[in-house]
């Protein structure tokens, strides 16, 4: 279907083009960009005079909780919510049931995702076979299955040995890796972040090494096998200062952080809501304001949801009891624009690390709006406003910020030229 | 945001709905409750040890850790002020059949329990069930995680009140595992707020939390620098399980460096009171000759501890009763 979108300010970060113009839209592609080319009509116009057009959002981290998880979450709900989200492709974690380590799992995912039809997925492979960091998955062969990606999440590989030659078979194929450092032996038992709050609220704590110590030696690692590595939800200062090192030598390492984590920090956890119960947890506003500093320094390229959906119950007792995630990905365009409120980057920075930067993180085919590639937009209103909650489509309603309003409100969604979302 | 457990357990008028905790509690709330207590130590030497002040009041203690001695006096104190009580051991009970905190006590709410004593493993229980689960049954944490144990709190400031110079005046330090226990931050945050000018905790590296400055406290690793001229002196007890997971070398090593003996007590001053919130470990953490000795109070905490539970209870119950009638009112 031939669409033009009227009127909007068009922001590509990854062309840094700004500009009040149109879009013209044909069989799913960006077909051309001002004047309408000749004999070009368009089956529907969208007046978007007030409106930005971005590209769709990329968020490198949205549990789908399909296969195995339907009480929390399942292909049409979440990908929808991601729609509502302005988000058009997302990378899903491999911690499935089954896990995704063969090529039928991940066949099964994007079979299901097609049919829903809301946004691309790109699935993200088990390094190891049942993330059990012992045996590793047959890489290759979900590379060939549609996995961009592998990871071991939270899930450690204890031996050494084992993780480096996992690094260097990847290396050989140039597959990216995505690291989550946490030391499984300092990290054991705790549910806070190991400081004064988790001290008086009489926590359990995750010290901050149980995440350095663990960094210090992927980043040695991968510096010896030069596999392509990207770092997921990174939440202490000390461990940005070590990944900004890494960058200043010449390590080609890039690093998302959960948009949550530069929302909130451990003090908010005063009161015990279990909704803030998260992993790797809500450090120190010290921390929170390292992280801050490194999006906008861009020695984090990348801002994810970190989408995890529960159903109620995983969140109806006590803090240390409750399972750990925040769902936010149907709020992630709003509340990247706070960050745009509270002064931390300019909106074109911003759309740079939820688009152009995600994308490159991993080297995906998305993130950007050029003539001939896919239409995946993402049109909002920045002087309008999202009340959080309003309308909630995710099946996790397991969200800090509900009852809250944010700025921005996401007015159209387009993947592949396809209306996916209005509002 | 939720709300904290100061603004949780306080209704519009500032009384007592809940009792979650110490912190955030104003100085004059706890000194009713001590005031309360001291007039109620004068029923448990009457013949008829009751008053009716519960009466038609169900009280149900909710027990998901073992405990004799908490639970003993809850119902004590329960009974002495009139109410019916219910004892609820749930480990041996519905959790194992798979029914949830949230159940169990929405369940016993039904029933129509006007106040839940809840000891609980994890921190933030008792805030949890008056935060999220019945707000309208009046909570008393008996124990929450290493949170919490303000009726033992309490408990231990009333027996100092009575045995020793005003708060203002003294110097009290708590021994041992500060690290694992919720009677250790709840005394803290009780002395502080009462005006206590030199709290000390004495601890080995290993058994102190992080940011323990944030209790205003002196941090002694040293117990001989530590008990000089000390008033008070509250050991905690050891759990065994601490040399399991690297936190001391044996229980030998820490009796020797912490363990409170006649000539470590000889450093405190000559009058200093020996306070234990029990069960005490002989030989682990306090020397038999101590504990038995003229100035340990332990066994005056225990008859304390069943007046001041009947004072919180009876101020929660008061409270809670004044906010169902305000919201009455509203509606």
């Amino acid at each position: 279907m031939r669409i033009t979108i009227a009127g909007a300010r068009v922001i590509d970060p990854a062309s840094q083009f700004d500009q009040i113009t149109d879009l013209h839209i044909d069989a799913g592609q960006i077909h051309a960009l001002g004047q309408a080319p000749e004999g070009f009509v368009a089956a529907q116009t969208i007046d978007a005079r007030g409106l930005i057009a971005s590209p769709g959002l990329v968020d490198l981290n949205v549990s789908l909780r399909e296969p195995g998880f339907g009480r929390k979450g399942n292909i049409a709900s979440e990908t929808r919510a991601a729609a509502v989200g302005g988000v058009t492709s997302l990378c899903c974690p491999p911690d499935s049931r089954p896990v995704l380590d063969t090529p039928a799992v991940a066949e099964l995912i994007l079979d299901r995702c097609e049919r829903a039809g809301q946004t691309r997925v790109f699935p993200i492979g088990a390094l190891t076979k049942g993330l059990e960091g012992e045996q590793l998955s047959e890489l290759v062969a979900l590379r060939d299955a549609g996995c961009v990606a592998f990871t071991q999440g939270l899930a450690p590989i204890r031996d050494n040995r084992i993780l480096r030659r996992a690094l260097e078979y990847a290396a050989g194929f140039d597959l990216p890796l995505i690291f989550t450092p946490q030391d499984p032996a300092l990290a054991e038992g705790g549910v806070a972040h190991e400081g004064p709050t988790a001290a008086r609220l009489g926590l359990p704590g995750i010290p901050e090494t149980a995440e350095t110590v663990t960094l210090a030696r992927d980043l040695l690692l991968i510096e010896q096998t030069g596999v392509r590595a990207h770092f997921s939800g990174l939440s202490s200062a000390r461990a940005i200062d070590m990944l900004a090192d890494a960058q200043a030598r010449g390590l080609p390492v890039t690093a998302d952080v959960a948009m949550y984590q530069l929302l909130l920090c451990d003090e908010d956890l005063d009161g015990y809501s279990s909704l803030l119960h998260v992993m790797p947890p809500l450090r120190s506003s010290s921390d929170r304001r390292a992280l801050r500093q490194a999006v906008q320094a861009g020695v984090i390229q990348a801002i994810a949801s970190h989408h995890q959906p529960h159903e109620p119950e995983a969140k109806r007792v006590p803090f240390a009891a409750s399972a750990p995630g925040i769902s936010s990905v149907e709020i992630m365009l709003p509340l990247a624009m706070t960050l745009v409120a509270d002064g931390l980057l300019e909106l074109p920075a911003v759309l740079a690390r939820l688009t152009s930067g995600p994308a490159a993180a991993l080297g995906l085919p998305a993130g950007r709006i050029a003539v001939g590639d896919r239409a995946d937009l993402v049109l909002f209103d920045p002087a309008g406003t999202t009340e959080i909650g309003k309308h909630w489509l995710s099946k996790g309603d397991n969200c800090p910020f509900l009852g809250q309003a944010a700025p921005g409100c996401v007015s159209h969604t387009l993947c592949d030229g396809q209306l996916v979302f209005q509002a | 945001m939720s709300l904290k457990s100061s603004q949780l357990q306080l209704n519009q008028q500032g009384q007592l709905c809940h009792f979650l905790g110490i912190d955030g509690l104003p100085r004059e709330l706890l000194t009713e409750i001590l005031d309360t207590a001291d007039s109620f130590l004068e029923v448990g030497e009457r013949a008829v040890k009751k008053v009716p002040l519960l009466r038609g009041k169900t009280v149900c203690n909710v027990f998901f850790e073992n405990s004799t001695r908490t639970r003993s006096t809850f119902e004590l104190a329960a009974k002495r002020l009139s109410a019916d009580v219910l004892n609820l051991d749930i480990q041996t009970s519905s959790t194992s059949k798979g029914e949830t905190l949230y159940d169990t006590l929405r369940n016993l709410e039904a029933m129509a329990a006007d106040m839940f004593v809840v000891r609980h493993g994890n921190s933030g229980a008792a805030h949890f069930i008056a935060g999220n689960v019945c707000p309208e049954v009046a909570i008393i944490n008996a124990g929450d995680g290493n949170h919490a144990h303000p009726t033992q709190a309490m408990l231990d400031m009333l027996t100092i009140r009575r045995h020793q110079a005003p708060f203002e005046q003294l110097s009290v330090a708590i021994v041992g595992d500060i690290m694992h226990s919720r009677v250790a931050r709840s005394n803290m945050e009780a002395l502080r707020i009462l005006g206590c000018p030199d709290i000390r905790v004495i601890a080995p590296r290993t058994l102190l939390p992080a940011g323990i400055e944030q209790y205003g406290v002196r941090v002694f690793n040293d117990l001989r620098v530590g008990l000089r001229d000390v008033d008070v002196v509250i050991m905690l007890r050891l759990q065994k399980e601490r040399m399991q997971s690297g936190l001391l070398p044996s229980e030998g090593e820490f009796y020797r460096q912490y363990g409170l003996t006649s000539d470590s007590l000889a450093l405190a001053r000559p009058n200093a009171l020996v306070m234990h919130p029990g069960p005490i470990n002989r030989g682990v953490e306090i020397e038999s000759a101590v504990a038995d000795g003229p100035q340990s109070v332990i066994l005056k905490q225990v008859t304390y501890g069943i007046a001041v539970r009947m004072a919180v209870m009876s101020m929660a119950m008061a409270g809670q009763t004044t906010q169902r009638q305000s919201r009455q009112g509203a509606q």
